[in-house]
Parts: C-alpha cells; sequence; structure tokens
C-alpha cells in the first residue's frame, strides 16, 4: 500500500511476474518491511486477531451452507441436523456461533485500544470511520445469523428488531413489510436473511482493505500517541510485529476454544432450541450479548421513536469522535483528566451491558437513563476537555518514551539490531 | 480548457442525452429491485378472508389465530372488564379510543384485535398485567381489557383488524 517497497524478487521467473502485477512486492512492502512504532503493546494485536475471525466466520460459515436449509419449515430442522448428523457438524457450528462472539470481544477491545489512545484523531479519521463502517456491517450480519437457526429467540429477535423501524413516522410501517416481505417475521424474511448474511462477511473483507489501506498510509499510532520520527523509532513488521501479533492470536484462540469446547453454550440462550413459534414470546428475550448496551439505551427512553434514535445514535456518535474530541494530544497516558472519564465511560458500557440484560422496570430503568447520559454525556465532555485539560509532558520521540532520555542516545550508535529484542 | 468553445459542442449534447438517458435507465433498473421485496402474491393471496365460528370460545376465553400471517387475539370479554373498559375517562388515555368504538355494535363482549404489541411486536399476556387486559412480557407495555395501551413504551392502541359479523355466532375476518 504505502510504497516503502525495496522488494526485488531473487528468480528470474519471480522478477518477470514482478513487473507484470507487483502484488509480492505489494505484500513484502505492507507486511514484511513496513515500518511500524516501536512501542506497540499487545492491544495492537487484535487488529490482526480480526482478520483471523473473519475469515474464520467466511470459513466455518460457508460448511455450514452447506448443510443448512434456509426455509422456516426446515431451518431448525436442518441446524439439528447439522448439531446431530454431519461429521463434526456440532463443531463447525460451535465455531461459528461462539466465532461471532469472539469476532466482538475482539472488535470492543480494538475500539477501546482506538479511544484510549487517540487512535481516531487526525491524520486517522477516515481509518476510524472506516472502522465504524465494519462495525455496522459486523452488527447486521450478526443479527441476521442469528434469525437462521430459527429458534424462538431469532424469531423474537428478528421481530422486535425489525419493528424498530416502525418508529419512523410516516414511512416506518411501509419499510417495515418491505423487510419482512409479508405481513410478520416468516419464510421471506428469512430467505433474505440468509442471502445477506451470506453477502455482507464479503462487503466487510472490502471495507477492511480500505481499512488497512487507510492504516498505511500514516502508519499505526502507538501508546505515546506521536508521529514516527527517524527510524529509530520504528521497526520493520517482520518478525517483531509477525511474531507479536502470532503469539497473541494463539493465545486468543486458545480462549475462542475453550468456549468451544467447553461451555458452547454459555453465551447463547436456551430459548433458542425452542423452534420459531409465532404465537407465543418467550417470557424473557434479550438480544445477544455484544448489543446489550444499545438494547439498553433503547429501553431507557419512554418515547418509541426517541428511543430508536438514541440507539443509532449511540452508534452514529462514534463516527464524529474525531471532531468531538478537541484536545491535540492523542494517547490518554498523557491526559490526566481524560483518563478518569475514559475509564467511567468503559465502566459505564459494561453497566449498560448488565442493565440492556435486566427486566426493563423499576431501578433498573432508572440506572440505564443514568448510564445513557453519560454514554452521550462523555463526548461533550470530550469536546470541553481539549480545552480546560492540561496534559502531561509528552516524550520528545516514540525511541524515548521506550528507551528513555538516556537509551535513546545510546541506541544510536549501540547495535540496533540486537538491542530491539529486549522491548517490543 | 481553451479548447473548449463557449457554444455547446456536440459532445456536450451527447454527454447530456447518454446521462439523461442512463438516469432513466438506472432508475428503471432499480425498481424492480426494491419491488421484489415487497409482500409476494402468494403472501397477498394467503390474506383472503376467514370465518371464525364463536360458539367454542367460553366467557372469559382468548383465542388465538392467524390472518396474513399476522396474530389475532378473539376474547370473550366477561360483563366486569366490558364495565372497566367502558367507564375510563377516554380523555385521560395516550391513544385516546373509547370502548364502543373498538367492538361492534350490541357485541360488546367480543374483542377482536391483533395480537402483537404496537411497541416492538411481541405477543403480549392475556388476562395479566394492572388491568388485566395485557401485559408484553418484552419491554413492559400495558394493556386494558378494550387492548387500549395504559403504561409502558407501546404508542398506541392493538389495532382492529378489520372484520364483520356473518351471523350471530360468526365473524369473518379480511
Ligand atoms: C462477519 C462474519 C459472520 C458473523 C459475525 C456471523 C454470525 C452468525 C451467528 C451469530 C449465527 C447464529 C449461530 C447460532 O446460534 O446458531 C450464524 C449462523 C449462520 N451463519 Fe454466520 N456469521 C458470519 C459469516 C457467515 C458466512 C460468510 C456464512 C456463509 C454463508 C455464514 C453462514 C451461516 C449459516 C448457514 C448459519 C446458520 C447455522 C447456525 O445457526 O449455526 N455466516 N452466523
Ligand atoms: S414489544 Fe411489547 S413492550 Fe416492547
Amino acid at each position: 500500500m504505502a510504497g516503502h517497497s525495496t522488494y526485488v524478487p531473487k528468480t528470474a521467473v519471480g522478477r518477470w511476474f514482478e513487473s507484470r502485477l507487483p502484488i509480492v512486492g505489494l505484500i513484502h512492502s505492507s507486511f514484511v518491511v513496513f515500518p511500524n512504532p516501536r512501542n506497540l503493546n499487545y492491544l495492537w494485536t487484535f487488529g490482526g486477531i480480526l482478520a483471523f475471525m473473519l475469515v474464520a466466520q467466511i470459513v466455518t460459515g460457508i460448511t455450514l451452507a452447506m448443510h443448512y436449509t434456509p426455509h422456516a419449515t426446515m431451518a431448525f430442522g436442518s441446524v439439528e441436523h447439522i448439531m446431530r448428523d454431519v461429521n463434526y457438524g456440532w463443531l463447525i457450528r460451535y465455531l461459528h456461533a461462539n466465532g461471532a462472539s469472539m469476532f466482538f470481544v475482539a472488535v470492543y477491545v480494538h475500539i477501546f485500544r482506538g479511544m484510549y489512545y487517540g487512535s481516531y484523531k487526525a491524520p486517522r479519521e477516515i481509518l476510524w470511520i472506516l472502522g465504524v463502517i465494519i462495525f455496522l456491517l459486523m452488527m447486521a450480519t450478526a443479527f441476521m445469523g442469528y434469525v437462521l437457526p430459527w429458534g424462538q429467540m431469532s424469531y423474537w429477535g428478528a421481530t422486535v428488531i425489525t419493528n424498530l423501524f416502525s418508529a419512523f413516522p410516516v414511512v416506518g410501517e411501509t419499510i417495515v413489510t418491505f423487510l419482512w416481505g409479508g405481513y410478520s417475521v416468516d419464510n421471506p424474511t428469512l430467505n433474505r436473511f440468509f442471502s445477506l448474511h451470506y453477502l455482507l462477511p464479503f462487503m466487510i473483507a472490502g471495507v477492511v482493505v480500505l481499512h488497512i489501506w487507510a492504516l498505511h498510509v500514516p502508519g499505526s499510532n502507538n501508546p505515546a500517541g506521536i508521529e514516527k520520527k527517524t527510524d529509530k523509532d520504528t521497526l520493520p513488521f517482520h518478525p517483531y510485529f509477525t511474531v507479536k501479533d502470532a503469539l497473541a492470536l494463539v493465545v486468543f484462540i486458545m480462549l475462542y476454544c475453550w468456549f468451544v469446547f467447553y461451555t458452547p453454550n454459555f453465551l447463547g440462550h436456551a430459548d433458542n432450541y425452542i423452534e420459531a413459534n409465532p404465537a407465543v414470546t418467550p417470557a424473557h428475550i434479550v438480544p445477544e450479548w455484544y448489543f446489550l448496551p444499545f438494547y439498553a439505551i433503547l429501553r431507557a427512553i419512554p418515547d418509541k421513536l426517541m428511543g430508536v434514535l438514541a440507539m443509532f445514535g449511540s452508534i452514529a456518535v462514534l463516527a464524529f469522535l474525531p471532531w468531538l474530541d478537541t484536545s491535540k494530544v492523542r494517547s490518554g497516558s498523557y491526559r490526566p483528566m481524560f483518563r478518569f472519564f475514559f475509564w467511567l465511560f468503559a465502566v459505564n458500557a459494561v453497566i449498560l451491558g448488565w442493565l440492556g440484560a435486566k427486566p426493563a422496570d423499576g431501578l433498573y430503568v432508572i440506572a440505564s437513563r443514568i448510564c445513557t447520559a453519560y454514554y452521550f454525556g462523555y463526548f461533550a465532555i470530550l469536546f470541553i476537555l481539549g480545552f480546560v485539560e492540561k496534559p502531561s509532558k509528552l516524550p520528545a520521540s516514540i525511541a524515548e518514551s521506550v528507551l528513555g532520555r538516556q537509551g535513546s542516545a545510546a541506541a544510536v550508535g549501540a547495535s540496533a539490531a540486537a538491542e530491539p529484542n529486549t522491548k517490543g | 480548457m481553451a479548447t473548449t468553445a463557449a457554444e455547446p459542442t456536440r459532445r456536450d449534447f451527447l454527454f447530456i442525452a447518454t446521462g439523461a438517458v442512463g438516469a432513466v435507465g438506472i432508475a428503471s433498473a432499480v425498481w424492480p429491485f426494491v419491488s421484489q421485496m415487497a409482500p409476494d402474491a402468494a403472501t397477498v393471496a394467503a390474506g383472503a378472508p376467514v370465518d371464525v365460528d364463536l360458539t367454542p370460545v367460553a366467557e372469559g376465553q382468548i383465542l388465538k389465530l392467524f390472518w396474513r400471517g399476522k396474530l389475532i387475539f378473539v376474547r370473550h370479554r366477561s360483563a366486569q372488564e366490558i364495565k372497566d373498559a367502558q367507564s375510563v375517562d377516554v380523555a385521560s388515555l395516550r391513544d385516546p379510543e373509547a370502548d364502543a368504538k373498538r367492538v361492534k355494535a350490541g357485541k360488546d363482549q367480543w374483542l377482536v384485535v391483533y395480537g402483537n404489541c404496537t411497541h416492538l411486536g411481541c405477543v403480549p399476556l392475556g388476562n395479566e398485567g394492572a388491568y388485566k387486559g395485557w401485559f408484553c412480557p418484552c419491554h413492559g407495555s400495558v394493556f386494558d381489557t378494550s387492548g387500549r395501551i395504559r403504561q409502558g413504551p407501546a404508542p398506541t392502541n392493538l389495532p382492529l383488524p378489520p372484520y364483520e359479523f356473518v351471523s350471530d355466532t360468526k365473524i369473518r375476518i379480511g
């Protein structure tokens, strides 16, 4: 992507190919010699983890689609067929269902990393907005995937979420009818959701390419939040970051496998093993855990339309974050006041998630309102903080932030190749 | 730029003409793709009227049935339930509607309403909630014995499907 290509193929065939399609050189410049800030911590490994999860979902998903039947009378049975009859069907389905959850675990870490270190600030606004778009596409994909097994939660989740659009005046009812392809959630709805559930991951893959392209123009942000200036501030992607990413990925996969093999239904709902019944709503319907904070915001507002707008707004506001945060300093490590509000925001988001799973009455509603107010208030606070906060002193360079003032001077002459092994 | 004459050229004409045809072409190509999302002919045809025999529905019972894929409640109300529904101050309601407007004249005991909560579509539970009409377990909407919204997030009353009495004990929905 960005041109750091020093790549010269070793063989004549390689040179012949490269002069016609310089793709190996593109990979070489993007993922081998690409200069990354030397101070990246493990929070920077989640991008790679996310890429892995997307591929894992596509591979397991396409395999499931070979055995799954997208029809209202057969979908539930075909999922049971996958679980009981298909060789390793249980494994592939559990990998896919838990894979969706792990995908969201990774994306939430990734988003909060960006929010803490100010990765959304100039010159990375487009990169950040592309990320918000990926997040939206992921939510749409996961929502429609959850409808496919056609259990009670699938059916009623689909009903409640599609009905959100009925809140819009005048056109609302028509939109909902067009989403359903009928007068209620039914076979046409299931059919189109399957088609779109198959499509969207590939659209995500497309946006991911843009996301990485936009990333490789300025390069990664880093825990110090200052730009790389000299070669001393960076290390080549390979082997330093390939190894770091791989190690984190393996640990992450261990957690993923723990869910798949030891408690595969922990994150799901028992009601989804009951076939969809349009005449009975389960006593306690809740969305998947990764939607809970937004669901809590929806329910916190007593008015239907305002509730829906607040919920969509809570995601849309993220896209404007680069302009809502007025501070020139990127990294939260150098912003004492910001740090307090940031962690409060993080805790607040978790509490919202907890509230989203509780019944919508009494104290829970009041608590949801307070948390919703802070969720939006955070962005207003960020706006003001930029004017009133006094940041602590920034290091002069990335190298200095890692090695200290002495070390950074020493590293110039000393064995620059051996030394980085102690850090990074 | 200097080479472009102030006079419209043949290229300008072709540009505008092609663009105009293209815009119409795109619009007419998009139309079928939007239209196919609407309920199809088979789904619409399933909206043929259905007859419901009311004789087996005992007082206090709520019958559930489907018309056009939508759930409908047929409720045989008791004298007390009718009285509760009628004695409400209509002006105090969120979606003001008199009980008489929600049933057929002389058939006060029969309430026929759509069975999906007007909030986000869950099925409310019958004979529950503060007004013993319906209670929606999803987000706590409470409906009275006339199917009118009394508490909770739902904005409107349970709507009435089109129906008529074809005999004393039989209704036709649709
Ligand atoms: C962004 C990536 C994806 C996400 C987040 C995702 C999410 C989900 C979720 C949450 C379910 C419900 C799991 C359950 O409870 O059973 C599901 C089911 C399903 N997905 Fe995906 N999916 C993704 C990609 C794909 C792809 C590329 C395909 C290929 C066609 C696919 C095919 C299926 C099928 C056939 C089912 C129904 C079987 C089942 O329920 O296990 N998915 N998906
Ligand atoms: S769907 Fe009935 S209260 Fe929300």
